[in-house]
């Protein structure tokens, strides 16, 4: 006969309590919530979070390394494997840095042309950012609308530098062509547009009574931690301390623009997510006068040391086609020194640490993720919590594992 | 389009000489950004400095890396960049140490250099005395080296591939069809050396000696 199945379990204390021991759970790596390739290992009592722990490296492919290996031209493309989000926001900084050691300029036109990306950039990002966190705490319907826009958008990429994803399109000197004929009409069409979907997806979730509860003083960030532990872009802002590389330490032409940097004031996934919504409407500000402000002229430096001349200058002169020689098999040589250069990428300050030796390959290439700081600080954020608030917060830091694992 | 200038740099770099005294070893501006050089024990203190005195407040420590120089005996730099919000200005600290000596961690004054310290551990080798917790954090799970050393092959050491006889993952010492090729780019570009950038690593070549010609072959 079996024994019966008693409901309570049976003490082995001498004062009559039960010990229950915490239990580990392993999150991720294939867990949708995750987000990529997160292996989180959460102990919990009962169902509170005790400690999280992060795992990553899942998917690290050695970026830095590979850099090393390949001249500052060849490196490009890597940028776009990172933060696979937003690719040319990363592609900024790493053109800047490297403008900055070769001591040039892009000219006005492409400097231009960076911020009308650099913004689409940051729509595609806090898109794909917001959507997904819906989903995450139960919303779907925002995703289906979202991606959809995201997909004009990618069509943008794709008609500048025929690709959607792996862009290479903002390289040292400038961008690598110019806006073809008609997109810039589209680019405002799209403008019109989008502020209509960005009502839609707050209609469904600013004031919906299911995702407040699931955000509302969840994950909440002082702005003592938020500086404590490196936190840069909407994680920083949500905590409200106004703090935007664009505004205080303006790059390209965002000096000659007009925008306004949104802050929260509570730090919590809420603040957060109205940071990124607003931050949606002053990336369509700025490209709409990032358009309407563009002059005229080339689109990279014409030091032919640096970037390559046209195709039809090479079909008549010599000296052309040796340029374009030289600067696809050798690259061009970069003075001796060293810089960190930020950009405000969508998730926070994304910085390249450049070092050069002088010859045509990046002698230490280090790539600060904003999202490798957020994801250290989960211990933190989790801690107290409920298992349900982790995915909360998991998806509100925005984090995206290209640019953590490099 | 003006680049950011920070022009309190300079009068910064003349008070860090004055406050930190031996413990600083040299201070530089260079491309607009101050760089400067403290002793490896006295790391802490000058960060917990930067961050406090009221001229500096480097409130935020932004990244932590790793170089490495192999020539050099102390043949890595940590290199810490921290980031005031209050004065919106950027500093970088250099400390210099070698395969064995640790470098003091940081943990407890800025949280955010945990995770740093451990991938600097992990990629390069660097001991932090003192961190909590300096397991390896983005190489594989078990892995062996520091792949970020110049002296760490591209390729690694070992491969993976799925087994469907063992029904898992298996490890193999790297195999390559065909062998790893480095070209020579440190070749002279006679006309960059007309241009403002100088000589460059490689022009010398131009004036060296011609390489003697190859043997011509034995006629068949």
């Amino acid at each position: 006969m079996a024994e019966p199945i008693s409901a309570a379990p049976v003490s082995d204390q001498p004062d009559g309590q039960v010990r229950i021991k915490n239990y580990s759970l392993n999150f991720g790596p294939q867990h949708p919530a995750a987000h990529g390739v997160l292996r989180l290992v959460l102990e919990l009592d009962g169902e509170v979070v005790e400690r999280a722990d992060p795992h990553i490296g899942l998917l690290h492919r050695g970026t830095e390394k590979l850099i090393e290996y390949k001249t500052y031209l060849q490196a490009v493309p890597y940028f776009d494997r990172l933060d696979y989000v937003s690719p040319m926001n990363q592609e900024h900084a790493y053109a800047l840095a490297v403008e900055k050691l070769l001591g040039i300029q892009a000219p006005p036109r492409a400097q231009y042309i960076r911020v009308l990306y650099a913004e689409i950039g940051r729509i595609l990002n806090h898109i794909l950012n917001i959507t997904t966190f819906a989903l995450d705490v139960g919303a779907m319907t925002p995703l289906l609308w979202g991606f959809e826009e995201r997909e004009t958008l990618m069509e943008f990429y794709e008609r500048v530098c025929g690709a959607r994803l792996h862009a290479a399109y903002f390289r040292p000197g400038g961008v690598s062509q110019d806006l073809p004929a008609g997109l810039a009409d589209d680019i405002l069409k799209f403008i019109d547009h989008f502020p209509k979907i960005i009502d839609d997806i707050e209609g469904l979730l600013t004031e919906n009574r299911i995702f407040k509860q699931r955000t509302v003083d969840i994950g909440v960030v002082s702005k003592a931690d938020a500086l404590a532990w490196g936190f840069s872009g909407p994680m920083v802002r949500g905590s409200g301390i106004p703090w935007d590389l664009r505004k205080s330490q303006p790059y390209d032409a965002y000096e000659a623009l007009d925008f306004d940097v949104p802050i929260g004031k509570n730090g919590d996934c809420y603040d957060r997510y109205l940071v990124r919504i607003e931050e949606m409407r002053q990336s369509l500000r700025l490209m709409k006068q990032a358009v309407e402000k563009m002059p005229g002229g080339p689109v990279k430096t014409d030091d032919r040391k640096i970037a390559p001349p046209p195709r039809a200058e090479m079909k008549r002169s010599m000296e052309a086609l040796i340029h374009h020689f030289k600067l696809y098999t050798e690259g061009y040589h970069v003075p001796a020194g060293e810089t960190y250069t930020a950009v405000e990428a969508p998730k926070g300050e994304f910085a390249v640490y450049l070092v050069s030796d002088g010859s045509n390959k990046p002698y230490r290439c280090k790539i600060r993720a904003p999202g490798f700081a957020f994801l250290q600080a989960m211990d933190f954020l989790a801690k107290g919590h409920m298992l349900a608030d982790v995915v909360a917060i998991i998806g509100s830091l925005d984090i995206v594992f290209g640019e953590i694992d490099r | 389009m003006a680049v950011y200038v920070d022009e309190g740099l300079a009068p910064l770099a003349e008070k860090l000489k004055a406050d930190l005294g031996a413990d600083l070893l040299s201070a530089e501006i260079a491309k607009g950004e101050l760089a400067i050089e403290v002793a490896r024990d006295a790391l802490g203190r000058v960060l917990k400095h930067l961050r406090d005195d009221e001229a500096c407040r480097f409130g935020a420590l932004m990244d932590v890396c790793g170089v490495d120089w192999p020539q050099r005996t102390q043949r890595f730099d940590v290199v810490y960049n921290l980031l005031s919000m209050r004065h919106n200005r950027r500093i970088r600290v250099k400390v210099a140490t070698d395969e064995d000596t640790p470098v003091p961690s940081v943990v407890d004054i800025f949280p955010s250099a945990g995770w740093f310290e451990r991938e600097a551990w992990d990629l390069y080798g660097v001991f932090f005395a003192g961190n909590p917790d300096l397991r390896r954090i983005l190489t594989d799970y078990g892995f062996e080296g520091h792949p970020l050393r110049k002296d760490f092959p591209l390729t690694g050491y070992v491969e993976v591939r799925y087994d469907a006889e063992q029904q898992r993952v298996v490890y193999e010492p790297v195999k390559l069809a065909q062998d790893f090729r480095s070209f020579d780019f440190m070749s002279p570009w006679e006309g960059l050396g007309l241009s403002q950038l100088g000589q460059l690593p490689g022009d010398e070549k131009a004036q060296a000696a011609p390489a003697p010609a190859p043997a011509t072959p034995p006629k068949a």
